[in-house]
């Protein structure tokens, strides 16, 4: 339970009179084959304890050997981030009693990380710019799964025991620290969530993650404290777990301000302790205060020896670095000559590399957009599925606008046509032939369909006489109908206006 | 000087989770002290210019190739569980985790 009752101070009035300071430590699980210290496969959801050897149960006489994927996929980070790569590095039992490390150590990097002082520049949505300084990235392995059962709805506070998966134990992590970040005033929960979403979409564009926050694949912990306007010294800060969205990042450390603000205000003192994110009332509780049982009396790993990173290693991982995401997005944006909106909506939506690929197999930049951030989008959305993982290919697409504009379908049945190819019916071209749904523009089927609407409607057909061209609106409903909807539209209306001689 | 004292070993009991009655408290604090003591006899003989080490032989870069290999079956996993549920180990619900 908190200590406070949580009064809080409005984020603007706070933030007139406190600096925030921000510190991010946020944890990667890598996607190598398998784990870290033991040849199990590193896989999500499999069924519990089958991803498992003696090494991740600590079993007696066991000795790890370090994966020599997860060292390059760590080193490829800390040189995404900037980072210089320590020449020499190795490996310390970081001690803590707790079920889910069965071994009662997690093997981690103390004094030593294989990356340091680093730096990454955040753009926020209006083009600022916030350079944050990395501390550290180094090495460690995750802990098992713990389900907390009885009492409260998986809430550790009431249960009765707790059930042990050790399948995650032993996944390769990367914890990545940043140095204090300064100076970001009210946008400091902008910030958050902009570096958080920066090092998900490096690690993603790297290939050694599989970064998904929902799955756990990229976590944050986010520290939050307040100095006075005129101070130089640092305020006592709170460390918020169990932030794994990127909407939460930035909420908790709103809300962190908003509190610590509260308790300053009122004279008390922060603090410093370990915070609990509560997604649904969007707030923090108070952890544990962090004092003696932060002793974990690390030492070095006498099971595992050092790792020697030679320049030839490092320089090899540097030239398999791909363009940075950012770099690449400004390419982007100037090939494709999007606005800035519609940019940043591509962006939002996750479909870059969709677009880049249909752009590369033949349509222009506009029809391109049009398809993913239109129907592509909705159809995704109706299924509640990732755009990405719709299976929309760029021949798809680049076919069904061949086929609008050789003016064989309109837009409603190409639409119809992705449902078809979708539902795994074959290409948009053979499906066109098979459902015959190619427009319907010889004259003599138009022209029928137009007589019979007009013999229907003769009022519309006075009011057409007249001058009211847009009443030629009111006759396509019928010639659509009798034409299953595969008239071509400008084709009636030009008849329409022959027929009355207009 | 001693290096350690009593409250030293009540601190790492606690850590280490072991119960210790005053008897044993006692007795260890003067027996833990030799042995740091005994150990810290390294330092008079190691200068400065050595370097430290916490591996006695001289290897470094022992990789494993990134292979899925042999791994346990559940009854195996479970062998040694004092209790399990659902495939899983059975543990009493801890407080204090993270």
């Amino acid at each position: 339970m908190s200590n406070y009752t949580d009064e809080l101070v409005d984020f603007d009035e706070a933030l007139d009179r406190y600096d925030p300071v921000l510190g991010f430590e946020v944890h990667v699980e890598l996607n190598t084959k398998t784990k870290m210290f033991s040849d199990a496969p590193n896989a999500f959801g499999d069924d519990p304890n089958t991803n498992v050897t003696p090494v991740d149960l600590g079993l007696p006489g066991v000795l790890p050997v370090v994966n020599k994927t997860a060292v390059e996929y760590s080193i490829l980070i800390g040189l995404a981030l900037n980072c210089q790569i320590a020449e020499k590095c190795g490996f310390a039992r970081k001690n803590y009693f707790y079920p889910d490390t069965p071994k009662n150590f997690q093997t981690s990097q103390y004094d030593d990380p294989i990356a340091f002082d680093g730096w990454l520049d955040i753009e926020l949505e209006d083009g600022e710019v916030f350079r944050v300084e990395i501390e550290r990235a180094h090495m460690e392995e995750d802990a098992g799964k713990l389900t907390h059962m009885g009492g409260a709805a998986g809430r550790i506070q009431g249960a009765d025991y707790s059930l042990v998966d050790y399948n995650r134990a032993g996944v390769p992590l990367v914890e990545i620290v940043t140095k204090p970040i300064v100076g970001a005033g009210k946008r400091a929960p902008e910030l958050a969530r902009a570096y958080v979403a920066a090092v998900r979409e490096i690690v993603k564009n790297l290939g050694v993650s599989d970064a998904k926050m929902e799955r756990g694949n990229v976590r944050c912990d986010a520290n939050v404290s307040l100095m006075p306007k005129d101070a130089q010294k640092f305020g006592t800060r709170t460390e918020t777990k169990n932030v794994n969205s990127l909407r939460a990042v930035e909420h908790a450390v709103r809300f962190e301000i908003e509190r610590h603000a509260a308790v300053l205000d009122s004279g008390a003192k922060i603090v410093q302790e370990t915070r609990h994110w509560h997604e649904d009332t969007r707030s923090t509780t108070s952890g544990r205060p962090k004092s003696d049982a932060d002793d974990y009396r690390y030492f070095p790993e006498p099971d595992l020896v050092p790792i020697i990173t030679t320049a030839e290693w490092v320089e090899e991982l540097r030239s398999r670095l791909p363009e940075p995401p950012a770099d690449r997005r400004k390419r982007l944006k100037a090939d494709w000559g999007y606005a800035d909106k519609e940019f940043r909506d591509v962006v939002n939506a996750g479909v870059l590399d969709e677009i880049e690929a249909t752009i590369a197999a033949g349509t222009s930049a506009a029809v391109a957009r049009k398809w993913w951030m239109g129907e592509i989008a909705r159809l995704a959305k109706a299924s509640d599925k990732e755009i990405a993982d719709l299976g929309v290919t760029p021949q798809t697409i680049v076919e069904l606008n061949s086929l609008i504009e050789a003016k064989k379908i309109n837009d409603k049945i190409a639409r119809q046509v992705l449902e078809f190819v979708l539902e795994g019916e074959g290409s948009p071209t053979d499906i066109v032939e098979k459902r015959s749904l190619a427009v319907v523009n010889d004259d003599d089927a138009l022209g029928k369909a137009v007589d019979d609407a007009m013999a229907a409607m003769p009022d519309v057909v006075e009011k057409i006489k007249g001058g009211k061209m847009q009443a030629i609106g009111a006759l396509m409903g019928p010639v659509m109908k009798a034409t299953r909807g595969q008239a071509d539209a400008g084709r009636v209306r030009e008849i329409v206006m022959e027929k009355l001689g207009l | 000087m001693s290096a350690i004292s009593r409250e030293d070993l009540v601190h790492l009991a606690q850590l280490a989770h072991i119960e210790m009655s005053d008897a044993e408290l006692d007795k260890m604090t003067g027996e833990l002290d030799a042995i740091v003591g005994a150990i810290a006899s390294v330092s008079e003989v190691a200068s400065s210019d050595i370097p430290a080490t916490s591996h006695p032989i001289p290897l470094t870069n022992v990789l494993r190739e990134d292979v899925v290999g042999q791994t346990l079956s559940i009854d195996e996993v479970l062998l040694n569980a004092p209790d399990s549920d659902s495939d899983r180990f059975k543990v009493p619900a801890i407080l204090d985790g993270e």
